[in-house]
């Protein structure tokens, strides 16, 4: 486990969106989880080490994504982190609170969107999101319940129960729980699992909202896409260990390979001796000729790779260049990882 | 103190017995009608009187007791028992809130309700048979620490239970039970001896002689060795609940 340390305070002057602490959650927990349990919460084996050391800093008002499989520990850790699983080692806090010995202050400003889509079946939409806001710690504000409904297109099913709500309706009706009682910050499990594109696009732009308001979202999914374009650091965890966390154009920049393809004007069967140092890959029964190079570094290549082309008389009829997507970056760290 | 979490679990719990009335509250009522209508009226009238007390009016506290004591673990064990069964427990436990304030929402509310279903019995009562209260201080009393004590008991029940059945079990087969055979419909001392002492084991029976002695003023078992033993059930049941809470049994991972 990683010792518990101390956080250093970012100047008030720094980039907008890292500056303006202490709101700061600061996390290193690791969850041993010992004993057999089987119930609603979580459901180990015995001496299963679902999360080993994790040491990862959250900043204010930004959005974090933490990618990984199934059953890496995502939702380990943000049940950690929210108080429904007790570590077995480590420290986690929020704020400069310790989750477990200024649990009420670090909850309050947590609110948490499940992945499973739990909820009270019979109760309307209104009772249950003004429970929620009770719980923690909130005097009934009718007003912000309505303000939060109207935001996530609930208002007129304000008085439905949630058993005749659709999945997406009752994804909704989760994040405005969570919302009910202004949390400083939101966590994200699967908040897109089973939802539609139009209520997708609308979720993430509450997001984008939100996290413009100051609140620090800290999201999992497994849509990289959504990652890639609603993220500002990228954590990748797997088989309980975080094996990454980087700003996500950094990120990009440093794993993402860019590839240069070149429609050939006929096919060849095998690359010429000469094209050797260039590493090019045939595709597309040798029509294609595929260069990966690296898009940071001071000499790509190109020009030389244009001209030993021109010199073999290979000549091509159009050319097009890629980059990696985050997905791509994602499975391959995986991968390496195991 | 988090007071707008315990005001916000209480008003959910009421609420949710609000929407069940039928079965939470008239149908109580009307079984122990017929109870009077049965024991009371048509063989009760047979039965010679006990400790001086027509028997009709001598088994009302002793009902009163069953339903306190059967409605008390319903409520509180399907309370916090449905959470964890739907999911929605994530809630309550990642909100900041005490173990304290859990129990006080879902114990008050529970207790609340067994309450109501206590006095409506007792006001139903009165229409069947002459009742008196000897010292309804203390009625109201056993009637509100009986209902805290057993609503304890069904949260533990409802924090262990892992399936509905297990949720039943102990209702049906040692609440329900204990009550019968506490002295519900009966004196201990029409009992042969040896049942006598053996009854002494069952802690109904100080529930139902302290209850019915703050009615009539006689009792199976002393006023203070009841209240001694209403309390030791108290603290055990405060002691169960704290270890649930301390370990996370049943709750956390």
């Amino acid at each position: 486990m990683s010792p518990p340390q101390d956080q250093p305070q970012t100047s008030p002057h720094a980039s907008p969106r890292r500056a303006a602490l202490p709101q700061r959650a600061t996390i290193a927990a690791t969850h041993d989880a010992d004993h057999f349990h089987q119930g609603p919460v979580e459901d180990y084996k015995s001496g299963f080490q679902a999360l080993k050391a994790i040491d990862l800093e959250i900043d204010k008002g930004e959005i974090f994504a933490l990618l990984g499989p199934n059953g890496a520990g995502k939702t380990t850790l943000i049940s950690i982190i929210c108080g429904i699983v007790t570590p077995s080692a480590g420290t986690v806090t929020v704020d400069g609170h310790d989750i477990i010995d200024d649990y009420r202050a670090t909850r309050a400003m947590i609110g948490l969107v499940p992945q499973e889509l739990t909820a009270d079946m019979f109760e309307s939409v209104w009772a249950t999101v003004s429970h929620s806001r009770g719980l923690f710690g909130k005097w009934p504000d009718p007003a912000r319940i309505e303000k939060v409904l109207k935001d996530l297109a609930l208002w007129d099913k304000k008085d439905s129960k949630l058993i005749t709500l659709s999945g997406g309706m009752k994804r909704r009706v989760l994040i405005a729980k969570a919302l009910s009682h202004e949390p400083q910050i939101l966590f994200l499990d699967e908040p897109t699992a089973g939802v539609d594109v139009e209520l997708r696009n609308e979720m993430w732009g509450l997001v984008k909202h939100l996290r413009d308001s100051g609140v620090t979202i800290i999201l999992t999914t497994h849509y990289i896409q959504e990652a890639e374009d609603m993220a500002d650091r990228i954590g990748v965890i797997n088989n309980g260990e975080l094996i990454l966390v980087e700003d996500k154009r950094a990120l990009m920049h440093k794993l993402g390979k860019k590839q240069l393809t070149l429609e050939l004007h006929e096919a060849i069967e095998t690359i010429p001796s000469s094209l050797e140092q260039h590493q090019l890959v045939l595709a597309k029964d040798g029509s294609e000729l595929v260069y990966t190079y690296d898009s940071q570094g001071q000499r790509t290549g190109i020009t030389h790779l244009l001209t030993d082309l021109a010199d073999a008389g290979i000549r091509f009829r159009d050319i097009n260049t890629s980059q990696s997507s985050l997905e791509e970056i994602f499975v391959d760290l995986v991968r390496r990882d195991q | 103190m988090n007071l707008p979490a315990i005001l916000a679990i209480y008003k959910f719990e009421m609420a949710r017995w609000g929407r069940t009335l039928l079965q939470s509250l008239v149908s109580p009522v009307i079984a122990t009608s017929l109870y009077f209508v049965v024991f009371g009226a048509a063989i009760g009238s047979r039965i010679n009187e006990i400790d001086g007390v027509p028997y009709g009016a001598f088994i009302v506290p002793g009902l009163i007791m069953l339903n306190l004591l059967t409605q008390s673990v319903a409520n509180a064990s399907f309370g916090i028992y449905f959470p964890r069964f739907t999911g929605t427990i994530y809630e309550q436990l990642s909100a900041p809130l005490s173990p304290f304030e859990i129990v006080a929402g879902y114990v008050g509310a529970a207790a609340t309700k067994s309450i109501i279903l206590g006095a409506l019995i007792l006001a139903t009562a009165t229409l069947f048979v002459e009742l008196r209260i000897d010292h309804p201080v203390w009625m109201v009393f056993f009637l509100v620490l009986t209902a805290i004590t057993f609503s304890l008991l069904g949260f533990v029940i409802g924090l262990w239970a892992e399936g509905f059945e297990q949720l039943q079990l102990v209702p049906l087969l040692i609440i329900t039970p204990l009550t019968f055979l506490g002295g519900t419909f009966y004196s201990l001392s029409v009992l042969p001896p040896v049942w006598q002492t053996i009854s002494l084991l069952n802690p109904v029976v100080y529930l139902v002689s302290a209850f019915r002695w703050s009615f009539f003023s006689t009792a199976d078992v002393s006023v203070e060795i009841s209240l001694a033993m209403i309390a030791l059930f108290l603290v055990l049941c405060l002691g169960a609940v704290w270890w649930v809470f301390k370990t996370g049994y049943r709750l956390k991972s």
